[in-house]
């Protein structure tokens, strides 16, 4: 069974991070379908968080279908994450190099580039969400 | 059903001054509820109105579907822990077991029991020999045991150190995951608020500044900085709860319905006590929305 941890300072809303570290427990494998996740009593009882925010990430993992309720009997692992594919990481990092020695051969700064990439990104899943 | 409590109006007067005004609330049922402000601001008095120690001065409160503090029923419904956690200093943890079960009619002497045990105190021990957090368990352990509805505690945690406070917590965490029991809570330890409460009420000067889901209120509040922008130019669905200018730069703290899109501002999410103290100093000056002429700071 995985144990939760809670990272105060982040500012990643506490469901967020309990369904970001059962991700993260898929792709490294430590969690199997089959797995029990921990009962919300549990999970309340370790890091004194209230029972609705476990339950939303466990609702929130369900629907991704990667967890099913048992009744009675808890929260278990049915799905699996795909690993990334290490063809396409690559393909997309080289890329990412050539576009960063183009932006320095532009004269942008790093914080220039960092600022231009946050906002792609924040755009760019925000019109995915909307 | 309608909501744990509902308060339409709702007001308390001392003399001459108002202790809480035009409190408009519906809180849902299964609930955490976070109840913070100042001191001073009213949270102490709400909570009073909430189990039937004050009567409103004027509008309306109800609780459980109830009028606070009406008949043994409505009694019996709701446990209330008050500031500091009071015990009787001269009777026994057994005493006071032995009372509840006298008082309560749905009393769980195998809960208060249980957890007596468990938190590995001596029920011959005097209340008055008990540490801050002994007799904060004790006194949860009282209002548990009554199984109510609905759970009101006054600045629980306040007097605690850090590792009582934390044990309290999820004490009470584990209360809510096992009887779905609503809370109703007055803190200013927004830390705790944060891990605790899914729902949110901010109380300033005797007034509700803001009341809502916890993960809405995150989610429809954004940080936003970039170059200044006048403020009458902001998109018209934007609610600004706090900004401020230089000559060059625009820092405000908004609230609206979809995502942010203009690249030219910095998002950044909020966290509650953001949230917390900007709705406090809103309360401060009663209408921070009507001059909308710039203040530059040089």
């Amino acid at each position: 069974m995985i144990e939760f941890q809670l990272d105060a300072t982040s500012g990643v809303a506490t469901y967020l991070q309990l369904v970001q570290q059962v991700h993260q427990a898929l792709q490294l494998g430590l969690l199997e379908p089959g797995d029990q996740l921990p009962t919300a009593q549990q999970v309340v009882a370790k890091l004194a968080i209230n029972p609705n925010t476990v339950l939303k990430a466990y609702r929130d993992l369900e629907r991704e279908g990667l967890v099913r309720p048992r009744p009675g009997q808890g929260t278990f692992v049915v799905g699996t994450l795909p690993r990334t594919d290490p063809l396409a990481q690559a393909r997309f990092l080289r890329a990412m190099n050539a576009w960063l020695s183009d932006a320095r051969a532009a004269g942008l700064t790093p914080d220039d580039i960092e600022a231009i990439y946050r906002t792609a990104f924040r755009n760019s899943f925000a019109e995915g969400v909307a | 059903m309608s909501g744990v409590i509902e308060a339409r109006g709702l007001g308390k007067k001392y003399r001459r001054k108002w202790a809480l005004r035009d409190c408009t609330l519906s809180i849902p049922t299964g609930r955490v509820v976070g109840l913070v402000g100042p001191n001073g601001a009213g949270k102490t008095t709400l909570l009073h109105l909430a189990v039937g120690l004050l009567a409103p001065s004027a509008g309306s409160i109800s609780v459980l579907d109830g009028e606070p503090g009406d008949g043994s029923d409505q009694l019996a419904k709701v446990g209330f822990v008050a500031q500091d956690t009071p015990t009787y200093a001269g009777l026994s943890i057994n005493k006071h077991l032995r009372m509840g079960a006298y008082l309560n009619p749905n009393w769980d002497g195998e809960l208060a029991q249980r957890r007596i045990e468990r938190l590995g105190l001596d029920p011959r021990q005097k209340a008055g020999s008990l540490s801050g957090g002994q007799r904060a368990q004790l006194a949860l352990t009282l209002a548990v045991a009554k199984r109510p509805e609905l759970l009101v505690l006054d600045e629980p945690v306040a007097s605690l150190d850090p590792l009582a406070r934390r044990e309290f917590l999820q004490d009470l965490m584990t209360i809510v995951a096992e009887h779905g029991v609503s809370v109703l809570l007055s803190s200013h330890l927004t830390a705790d608020l944060e891990r605790v409460c899914d729902y949110l009420v901010v109380l300033f000067s005797s007034q509700v500044q803001l009341a809502g889901d916890v993960n809405d209120l995150l989610g429809n509040h954004h940080r936003l900085s970039g170059v200044r922008h006048d403020p009458g130019n902001l998109p018209a669905d934007w609610a600004v709860i706090e900004e401020s200018h230089t000559d060059r730069q625009s820092t405000l703290l908004v609230r609206t319905d979809g995502p942010v899109l203009d690249p030219s501002w910095n998002v950044k999410p909020v966290t509650l006590d953001d949230l917390i103290l900007a709705y406090m100093s809103q309360g401060r000056s009663p209408t921070p929305n009507q001059d909308r002429e710039l203040g530059v700071l040089r």
